[in-house]
């Protein structure tokens, strides 16, 4: 039977196991949409801007590992949907985008809405299609989500002209794709594995540096497994958080320019760095002519073009994290025989006393402002029982949360790394709520960056995604202004928001749900209170505006040189509780 | 140090660009490229002159093999190869001119093409000293036009094949 191009898309989605697509219609995409409206099986979730479909389509993703999908329609719908994609490229997140496109015989015309899509995506996507025959839809359709999910994950555009979603093709899904180009490498060289559990069995100060490979691998078995089984400390990235369990005693927590103190001593200091999954990003490395200098580096990744970019690499392993750590567990279980313990010794010592000496601190006075980190605390303290999905956004609030909140497992944790995409957190966050219904789903966000996708609340409601926004308020931008107490003298050009809205009355005029903390003695009723509504929640916390995040590597830093606290320069910091706005003479360093 | 890289990509719109817009995205050099389709009209055959240390020239290769595209990549400095690169040069030719512009001609046995009263078009191919060293002559003529192909290259064929064939396995 023959099916218009729209119908053949659905039955496509519909075969990929798609539950749920992020879309908002317009004049191109109108069948697609016709055809969706006719159907029970695909649910779609209509935002109000395409950015938050895109975000909340990488946050179905990486909550449940495979592709999120979307649809937009051309020209601006394309474009506006182009922040994520970048982001979901940065990110290796699996995503299918579909975009409408002007009809074929329109194309080149500048025709009403019509923009570049393939062109405008190249550099964003890891592939793209223009679809200009019906009967190629499907396969195309198959072609574009076996790229976004193989291999290094991320996100693919199929460009649909309006006439290619009407006409008619017999429709034939292919059971398998083959392109002759693209063989992602799953095993690693076994050669060079035997190596790399050589090297490790022999290393007294060794560190596990892992990234978000392993959690779009499901290598955190794997992981804990080869970490206990070795007896080595592990760092995590920014996207590596859950990969490996937060309370565990062998996790030194984050590395890089906000990381812990010991998880960036142990690697400048490490004879041995084995990456998995993580690719060596300028926030991590710091100088790269200064990074780990005594340490071998053993690199294990599905992309190849990740090794030897950054730093150099001894032992190079191209391959999938899960299997490269099997491997490695099954040599290393029949060489090593319980002598690393004893091996590692000393340098377990060495960790404990950077742990003792620089520990992650803030003063929390009963009755002074509340203090930012508090707030994280508190409400990991009151709710990781409950094995929440928590999003960010991107800032100060992103650090302290990688800091304080401490994932048990992967996927939890939704976060912008690559591209630091502000505005992400919310739609991230709905996407996983959608995903997963009955889940608690947080999203820790600042004044500045919840109201970049702030008019998602209205599709939070309407789709009952009941997330619970913590919006760390402290009326700035509060990373740009942490650079200008430190690096720009304490002037604020454009960091201080001046006016935010009453995030309170904002939430109801949604329909949604709004709450305040004032006191630091509120914030664990109004957790408990949003955690227990079946809506949408923002809980508005104001709080004290001039805290920074330590400990701090400045921008090509070392990473053994970290700023530990503020400066005494900043030392004099307005410390009312109420806020105000900056005067030129509260301009810090002048004090 | 300049490189010859050899890139077999899928014989579809687009390919081009996305090579392209590789080079420009990430920074690297490109001195010169040339494309044309292959024996199997499915697929071209681009040869892209470029430039870069080791580390740089690694990541080209490796940035390269990972466009969904692109179906094979050689480094030809690698081995040993050839190359040539064809220029056609129209050159004014005054009266007492035009006997030593054939004689240029004649020397790099390069062929005149087109001819007007007051112009030949020469066809000269090469290697780049060659081609450089042909342009160097006419000057003092009157060069009116030039277009280059760009180098095209291929690696040499061993004459005997020993145990010595150099086997590059990617070890990565």
């Amino acid at each position: 039977m023959k099916l218009t191009g729209a119908e053949i898309l659905i039955e496509c989605l519909k075969r990929e196991g798609v539950k749920t697509i992020f879309a908002l219609p317009g004049g191109v995409v109108l069948k697609i949409f016709d055809m969706l409206h006719q159907q029970k099986d695909i649910e779609v979730v209509l935002t109000r801007h395409e950015q938050g479909a895109g975000h909340m389509a990488e946050g179905y993703a990486k909550a449940t590992g495979k592709a999120g999908v979307c649809l937009v329609t051309s020209g601006p719908g394309m474009t506006n949907v182009i922040t994520a994609l970048a982001d979901a490229y940065m990110d290796s997140v699996p995503l299918v985008c579909f975009s409408g496109q002007v009809p074929t015989n329109l194309i080149g015309n500048d025709a009403f809405q019509e923009a570049d899509n393939v062109g405008l995506s190249r550099p964003c996507t890891k592939y793209n299609f223009l679809v200009k025959n019906v009967a190629e839809l499907a396969t195309t359709i198959k072609e574009a989500f076996y790229i976004a999910t193989t291999g290094r994950p991320g996100p693919v555009l199929v460009d649909i002209p309006k006439d290619v979603s009407m006409d008619k093709a017999e429709f034939i899904y292919p059971s398998s794709v083959s392109i002759r180009s693209y063989n992602p490498v799953y095993e690693g060289n076994k050669w060079q594995i035997k190596q790399a559990a050589e090297a490790m069995t022999k290393a007294k100060k060794p560190i596990l540096y892992v990234g978000g490979g392993v959690v779009f691998s499901g290598a955190s078995q794997e992981l804990l497994e080869l970490a206990e089984l070795t007896h080595m400390p592990v760092d995590m990235t920014l996207m590596g958080l859950g990969a490996f369990p937060g309370e565990h005693p062998q996790s030194l927590g984050m590395l890089g320019m906000h990381g812990t103190y010991w998880a960036n001593m142990a690697m400048h200091y490490s004879d041995l760095v084995v990456a998995i999954g993580a690719r060596f990003d300028d926030r991590v490395t710091g100088k790269v002519s200064e990074f780990c200098p005594h340490a071998k580096v053993i690199h294990i990744d599905i992309d190849p073009t990740s090794i030897r970019k950054n730093v150099n690499v001894d032992i190079p392993i191209v391959g999938d994290c899960k299997s490269v750590l099997r491997e490695l567990i099954q040599i290393l279980r029949a060489t090593v025989n319980g002598d690393q313990k004893e091996l590692r010794k000393a340098w377990w010592n060495q960790i404990h006393d950077w742990q003792l000496a620089n520990p992650l601190a803030y003063q929390q006075e009963t009755d002074g402002p509340i203090k930012p980190q508090y707030v994280i605390r508190r409400l990991y303290d009151l709710t990781k029982d409950r094995d929440p999905i928590v999003s960010t956004d991107v800032g100060q609030h992103q650090m302290w949360a990688a800091q304080y909140f401490k994932l048990a497992k992967p996927n939890r944790w939704l976060t912008s790394g690559g591209l630091g995409t502000m505005g992400f957190g919310f739609p991230a966050a709905m996407g996983a709520q959608a995903a997963f219904p009955g889940r608690l789903v947080l999203c820790i966000a600042g004044d500045g960056s919840i109201q970049m996708n702030m008019q998602e609340m209205a599709t939070a409601v309407v789709h009952k995604l009941p997330v619970k926004i913590i919006v760390l308020n402290n009326r700035f931008h509060g990373m740009v202004r942490q650079w200008q107490d430190l690096f720009y003298e304490g002037r604020y050009a454009s960091s201080y928001l001046e006016t935010t809205p009453d995030f309170v009355k904002l939430a109801e005029a949604y329909g949604a749900v709004g709450l305040r903390a004032n006191k630091p003695s509120e914030i664990d009723a109004v957790i408990k209170e949003a955690i227990g509504v079946n809506k949408p929640v923002i809980v508005d916390v104001p709080t004290y505006q001039y805290e920074n995040v330590y400990p701090m590597i400045p921008a090509g830093g070392c990473n053994h040189e970290m700023i530990l606290e503020d400066p005494p320069a900043l030392k004099n910091k307005p410390t009312s509780a109420g806020q105000v706005a900056p005067k030129d003479s509260d301009t810090i360093l002048t004090a | 140090m300049e490189h010859i890289i050899s890139v077999t990509v899928e014989n579809k719109f687009g390919s081009l660009s996305r090579v392209a817009g590789l080079f420009s995205g990430r920074g690297f050099n490109i001195e010169s490229l040339s494309v044309a389709p292959t024996l199997d009209p499915s697929m071209s055959q681009m040869t892209i002159v470029t430039s870069g240390d080791e580390r740089i020239i690694e990541q080209i290769v490796k940035q390269l093999n990972k466009l969904i595209d692109v179906i094979k990549v050689v480094d030809l400095n690698e081995s040993d190869f050839v190359s040539r690169e064809t220029a056609l040069i129209k050159v004014h030719t005054r009266p007492e001119d035009r006997a030593e512009a054939l004689r240029i001609a004649d020397i790099f046995r390069a062929n005149v093409i087109d001819s007007t009263p007051a112009t030949y078009t020469i066809e000269v191919t090469g290697d780049p000293r060659k081609i450089e060293a042909i342009i160097n002559l006419l000057q003092p003529l009157g060069i009116k036009e030039l277009t280059r192909t760009g180098r095209v290259a291929v690696a040499r064929e061993l004459i005997r094949s020993t145990g010595m064939q150099a086997k590059k396995i990617a070890r990565e």
